[in-house]
């Protein structure tokens, strides 16, 4: 078996705090996490979970407390590493003296390409990410999302194996979200590792093999996102209409919602065929009957609130 | 220059010519105009060396505010602003960035310093004084300029690389302040009669750059000559002291958190 593309082992941060009397505040928490080749992996966790410390690690841009990473078998302290990454950061800002072309002209020129290939290069990704138009404009005059596209392209132009996006659909409009999606498909369609943090779970559950949830620095579970959650069935939920005169039975009344003619009733799996009968018997017209399971989100906000009593818990103990 | 380093000043350099940096070139030379016209009027048989004095005060004192304040946010601004993350995400070491950001602009200074040093020469031309031999001091005098004007953005990069821009500009004015006046400091311990504190003015006087040798503007104005070994001196004294200095910044920034 081919050994993990990404492997990360017990990565910790630590930040000082105080100015006088220095405190040590853990970001991040003995993370150990291996990705594989061609994967797309999305790093979830709420604000201050340790999404970003992660990628900032992985990249050089800060050093370990304790712990290693390696990104394709070579340590993160490698700089020749960094030939096979590529990285956007979260809120990317660039030097907006520059135009679009000439931002990825410099940023090719730390590729080892002959002139006429990085040309080449910058043209085909101000094309790929939709910004071939507003090439010669400099980036103070850029929106956000059009900051972001070239971020995108930065960090993909030199065909790098691993490439890691932190927050790339933050910020962005619905069809820039869709822009982003695509292009994080496009590069799994190529074969390339994609290791990106969201929290943005619909996004996670469309586009990643796995996701990893990262809660108060600490890593609360990996897996496929539908292995991340239950699969049994918490209930079912019934859609239907009423013709006119007819009502339901108190009970289901009160159970059910209304809005514009149409109720919606969610029951136990084991009840359904005896709310089917009462139904029946209402002469209503179903519409639908979906399976209800708890998503990703629920998982999500679920590890969220426990860790947030937990700490909640220490605080008070501590007082 | 197509070294990493070299990218990285090249961006350095370009940067400062689209923030409009050189605009200062104007004001310089509507200052030599102004003086060749004042002088051409008030003064007979000194035109040469008020406009020498003048345009080689105005080289170094511009040079210098440039050195300064470009060099405190070399390093600072790129953290600030952010645009540091997507670049050591590249194949780049951190001591050649840093080295890059010294030499572009190194680069801008040079090529301010080179186009004053013209406006200079067209205004002695404009006075109507041939050119003689003594005004070789001249040239010795703006490439002392050029060395302590390196020796300054060593000393604010490097304070640049671990403090804010603020606390740099007045780290880098402090040195440059106790640097020019070196000499005096040293005869003001010996003078003393304590150990003390003539080993602390002593310690002083070797630690922070020797400036006082690199001023030469009187005798260039008055067209004396320059010794050679005081331009060799003050080469081998420079590039030992910057080396020294970005080492020093290499060692902070490489191990520095970028937050």
């Amino acid at each position: 078996m081919a050994a993990p593309i990404i492997e990360i082992e017990g990565l910790t941060k630590d930040y000082p705090s105080g100015f006088w009397r220095k405190r040590w505040k853990r970001s991040l928490d003995h993370l150990t996490l291996h990705v594989e080749d061609g994967e797309v992996f999305g790093f979830l966790g709420p604000n201050g979970a340790g999404k970003t410390t992660t990628l900032k690690l992985l990249m050089g841009l800060i050093f370990p407390t304790e712990g290693t990473a390696r990104v394709r078998g070579r340590s993160i302290d490698d700089v020749s590493m960094h030939r096979e990454i590529g990285y956007l950061p979260e809120h990317p800002y660039f030097y907006d003296y520059l135009t679009a072309r000439e931002l990825l002209d410099y940023y090719a020129r730390f590729s080892e390409f002959s002139a006429a290939e990085r040309h080449a290069r910058v043209e085909k990704f101000l094309k790929r990410v939709g910004l071939g138009s507003a090439a010669n404009v400099q980036l103070r005059k850029f929106s956000k999302g059009m900051l972001q596209r070239a971020g995108i392209a930065q960090a993909i132009l030199h065909d790098p194996k691993v490439v890691f996006l932190d927050e790339p659909m933050s910020g962005l409009d619905p069809v820039g979200r869709r822009e982003v999606r695509d292009i994080i498909l496009e590069l799994k369609n190529e074969g390339k590792t994609v290791f990106f943090s969201t929290h943005i779970l619909s996004d996670a559950e469309m586009l990643c093999d796995r996701v990893g949830v990262l809660v108060g620095g600490k890593l609360q579970g990996v897996g496929p996102p539908r292995e991340m959650v239950p699969v049994e069935v918490h209930s079912i939920e019934i859609v239907f209409e009423l013709p006119d005169g007819r009502e339901l039975p108190q009970r289901m009344a009160a159970q059910s919602t209304s809005i514009g003619g149409r109720y919606r009733l969610s029951v136990p799996e084991e009840d359904v065929y005896a709310v089917v009968d009462q139904l029946r018997i209402a002469q209503a017209r179903i519409l639908s009957m979906t399976q209800v399971r708890p998503t990703l989100e629920d998982y999500f906000i679920r590890l969220v609130g426990q860790e947030r009593a937990a700490t909640h818990e220490a605080e008070v103990a501590l007082r | 220059m197509n070294t990493l380093p070299g990218t990285v000043a090249v961006n350095t350099f370009r940067e400062a010519v689209r923030d409009r940096v050189l605009y200062n070139l104007i004001f310089f030379a509507l200052l030599m105009i102004g003086a060749a016209i004042l002088v051409g009027q008030i003064s007979i048989g000194i035109d040469r060396m008020v406009i020498i004095n003048l345009g080689l005060s105005a080289i170094s004192l511009i040079g210098l505010v440039m050195a300064i304040f470009i060099g405190v946010s070399l390093v600072s601004k790129e953290i600030e602003k952010r645009t540091l993350y997507s670049l050591l995400a590249r194949p780049i070491h951190r001591w050649q960035f840093l080295a890059g950001k010294y030499a572009g602009l190194l680069l801008t200074l040079l090529v301010n310093t080179v186009f004053m040093a013209i406006g200079l020469a067209a205004a002695l031309f404009y006075v109507g004084r041939p050119f003689v031999r003594g005004d070789a001091t001249i040239v010795v005098a703006i490439y002392f300029i050029l060395l302590e004007l390196a020796l300054v953005t060593a000393l604010a990069l490097l304070f640049s690389c671990y403090s804010s821009p603020m606390l740099s500009t007045l780290f880098t004015l402090g040195v440059y302040i106790t640097g020019v006046f070196a000499q005096d400091i040293r005869r003001a311990g010996e003078i003393s009669q304590s150990v003390a504190v003539e080993f602390v003015t002593r310690a002083i006087y070797y630690l922070v750059p020797n400036f006082h040798n690199f001023n030469v503007i009187a005798a260039a104005a008055h067209g004396e000559g320059v010794p050679f070994a005081l331009i060799w001196q003050n080469t081998l004294y420079t590039a030992v002291y910057v080396t020294l200095v970005l080492l020093g910044a290499t060692a902070v920034f490489s191990g520095r958190d970028l937050k």
